[in-house]
């Protein structure tokens, strides 16, 4: 401990008092990574036992965003990724929902399906029956919470695998949608009404957005700021003011960076807006919460959280409720931005987009390992393959054929990791 | 393994007799009398199939015996859930640990009765308390930061018993603690064992180790072919009557074993 920078010479001196050191720093055999060394050297050993967390996604963002940037100088304009920002929302609302049960070591094939029903199911009511527009989302909604239910009845009572369950859905779900839309299969929702207003033409003022940047930082900071009191009231080991200061800054350059040059164009969309919103409601839950411990703990070892006395059939059943809620929400989303309800509504590739984007993020197929972050991560470097393939004017052949070998890449590292965190006890 | 009337007074925590389990034909458990006290431990010992696991999950509410009373703290108590038999103050550590190796040591201390403050999690209490719980024990465990899967076996083994200690149990069951273990790890674990013992919990250690039960037990009470064979005061016996216990029989393959050797083994060390 005594060998790496001054502050710890001192240390060794009142060694006859541990209380000195805070009390989670005391064991001897804990190599010490205290201050800005200390940081890095935890990052970097991190990395190198293979828990890569969110850096290869980071990484391969800004490969693809560099060479379709070179390749087409349109790519990375203002307007480009305006666009860009609108094509993510929808499906990687859907993507959140995937992580979830990826967390849970399990999947939800009928993703696409069921965000079709409901945008079928939110369309006909709205356009043909003449609900109100609130009613019509509501009862959207309701129905991927309803088959999400459905989805965890089946697996927690008959333990019949999810894959199973939901490749059922996919199809059962599709035939529902085609036969709530009836003949005509096509539905053109209100140009004027305020979903579709809100899903393509509603955009924070510029003024706006810079405000809730700084809103965002400084929550950041003073939840930072409390938790550091707390931990030294309690006599642990807290984060120096510098690398608070750093941390600070740099969320918020990253904030800020991309609103100011989205806001060269039209600026950030509500729709965006939502969609992160979502993702960052997500991530609290998952690391603040118990039930987001629990999450984890089943994901990890279901033997051992069920004899913790966690509550694992709920905990499955939640999951697979709000995975097809935020299907059902994609959904909706994706209608109001199309301003239409038809028979591919949620086909093609939604269904292998939203999975795609979960995994490209970082979250682990094996459960237990992952973030909500990987559905925002995932989403944008598919939306930008798809984007820049189009610039290039090249069709959908070559996009889901490189969007295919993105996946592939992604999985490998996410097994390549796994082998690498197994070999260093970090698994 | 007289019954007393007041448990109290000697200070048995843990008390059953006439405990009977009977799995359809087989009878897996007759009449056991097992008595453990604060500040006791007591070794469970007997070979595969003795009725030892099933003796541990009869204690620990996994199942209901067929027949027989337990006394807990003087109370007569009838235990049919693990939930159960842990709210009255009994852990058990299983084999497995069942540990969640993707959670940080703190989560897993914690796992199934999180502290919160306000609605989020108190990781800053929880934090603190692990550290508590573990300078209590004496445990080595470089940091409550890291998940489970990187700590040694016996680390692990630290960090499944301190995690028992949470719910302020008076009896503690571990099924099998070393197996598995290496030389010092065993010793950790062993330490471990006693420093239960200083706190005043009543420990059951169950243990197939001649040397572990004898380095720390304070009796030992043999099972054999579902029947009690015989509690023995550790410090009046010697590992040859417990194993003849064990076995059921003076002459046995490890009473055998240990008088062929003696003699084969003193030629080769005169010659090297």
């Amino acid at each position: 401990m005594s060998t790496s920078s001054e502050p710890m010479q001192t240390q060794t001196e009142t060694e006859e008092l541990p209380s000195a050191l805070p009390a989670d720093l005391q064991d001897e055999r804990l190599i010490a990574s205290r201050g800005w060394r200390g940081a890095v050297s935890v990052f970097t050993s991190r990395l190198r036992s293979g828990d890569l967390g969110s850096l290869p996604v980071i990484i391969g963002l800004i490969v693809i965003w560099g060479v379709f940037q070179a390749l087409n100088p349109d790519f990375l304009s203002a307007r480009n990724l305006v666009n860009l920002t609108l094509q993510s929302a929808a499906i990687g609302t859907i993507s959140i929902g995937i992580v979830l049960v990826l967390l849970l070591g399990e999947i939800d094939l009928s993703v696409g399906s069921v965000s079709g029903l409901a945008a079928a199911i939110m369309g006909v009511g709205w356009v043909q029956h003449g609900w109100p527009l609130g009613l019509a989302v509501l009862a959207g909604l309701l129905t991927g919470t309803v088959v999400g239910l459905f989805y965890g009845g089946l697996y927690t009572r008959f333990g019949v695998p999810s894959f199973v369950i939901t490749l059922a859905g996919l199809l059962g779900f599709l035939g529902l949608q085609l036969y709530v839309l009836g003949a005509e299969g096509s539905l053109n929702l209100p140009f004027t009404s305020p979903l579709v207003k809100f899903a393509s033409q509603a955009f924070l003022p510029a003024g706006v957005a810079y405000l809730v940047v700084l809103l965002v930082v400084l929550a950041y900071v003073a939840s930072r700021m409390a938790s550091r009191r707390r931990r030294a009231a309690a006599g642990l080991s807290t984060v120096p003011t510098g690398m608070l200061v750093a941390r600070a800054v740099g969320l918020a350059v990253v904030l800020a960076v991309p609103v100011a040059v989205l806001n060269q164009d039209r600026g950030v969309s509500w729709m965006f807006i939502l969609f992160v919103a979502l993702v960052v409601v997500m991530d609290l839950a998952l690391r603040r919460t118990s039930w987001g411990r629990s999450v984890m703990a089943v994901g990890g070892n279901v033997e051992a959280a069920r004899r913790s006395g966690i509550n694992v059939r709920g905990i499955y059943l939640s999951v697979f409720a709000l995975c097809s809620t935020f299907a059902a929400l994609g959904g909706i989303l994706a209608a109001g931005r199309l301003a239409a309800v038809n028979q591919s509504s949620g086909g093609g590739d939604t269904n292998l987009n939203a999975i795609a984007a979960a995994v490209i993020g970082g979250t682990s197929l094996f459960g237990g390992r992952g973030s909500a972050y990987s559905a925002l991560l995932g989403i944008i470097v598919i939306q930008s393959i798809s984007s820049g393939l189009s610039l290039l004017n090249l069709d959908s052949s070559i996009r889901f054929m490189v969007t295919g070998a993105v996946l592939l890449l992604a999985v490998t590292i996410d097994s390549l990791s796994r082998r690498s965190r197994v070999a260093h006890g970090r698994a | 393994m007289t019954t007393t009337t007041s448990p109290e007074a000697n200070g048995t925590v843990l008390s059953l007799s006439g405990v009977s389990k009977r799995f359809g034909a087989v009878q897996a458990l007759k009449d056991i009398e097992l008595d453990v006290r604060a500040g006791e431990v007591v070794a469970l010992v007997g070979d595969n199939g003795a009725g030892k696991s099933t003796l541990v999950k009869t204690i620990a509410g996994v199942y209901g015996p067929d027949e027989g009373h337990m006394h807990f703290d003087g109370k007569a108590v009838n235990v049919t859930s693990p939930a159960e038999a842990q709210h009255l103050g009994i852990a058990t550590v299983f084999q497995d640990l069942a540990l969640c190796d993707n959670l940080d040591v703190v989560a897993n201390l914690f796992l199934g009765r999180e502290l919160k403050h306000g609605r989020a999690l108190d990781e800053v209490e929880m934090e603190r308390q692990s550290w508590q719980l573990l300078r209590q024990l004496s445990a080595k465990i470089p940091s409550v930061r890291i998940p489970v899967a990187s700590l040694s076996g016996g680390q692990r083994q630290t960090v499944a018993i301190a995690r028992s200690l949470l719910g302020e149990p008076k009896v503690v069951m571990l099924d099998e603690p070393t197996a598995a273990l290496g030389v010092a790890q065993t010793a950790e674990v062993l330490n471990l064992v006693e420093r239960l013992r200083e706190h005043g919990l009543g420990v059951i250690l169950i243990s197939h180790n001649m040397a572990d039960v004898m380095a720390v037990a304070d009796r030992v009470a043999v099972l054999r072919l579902g029947r009690n064979n015989g509690v023995f005061q550790v410090s009046q016996t010697s590992s040859q009557d417990i194993i003849a216990a064990i076995t059921g029989a003076t002459s046995n393959p490890v009473s055998q074993r240990a008088a062929r050797r003696t003699p084969q083994e003193n030629p080769p060390q005169e010659n090297s």
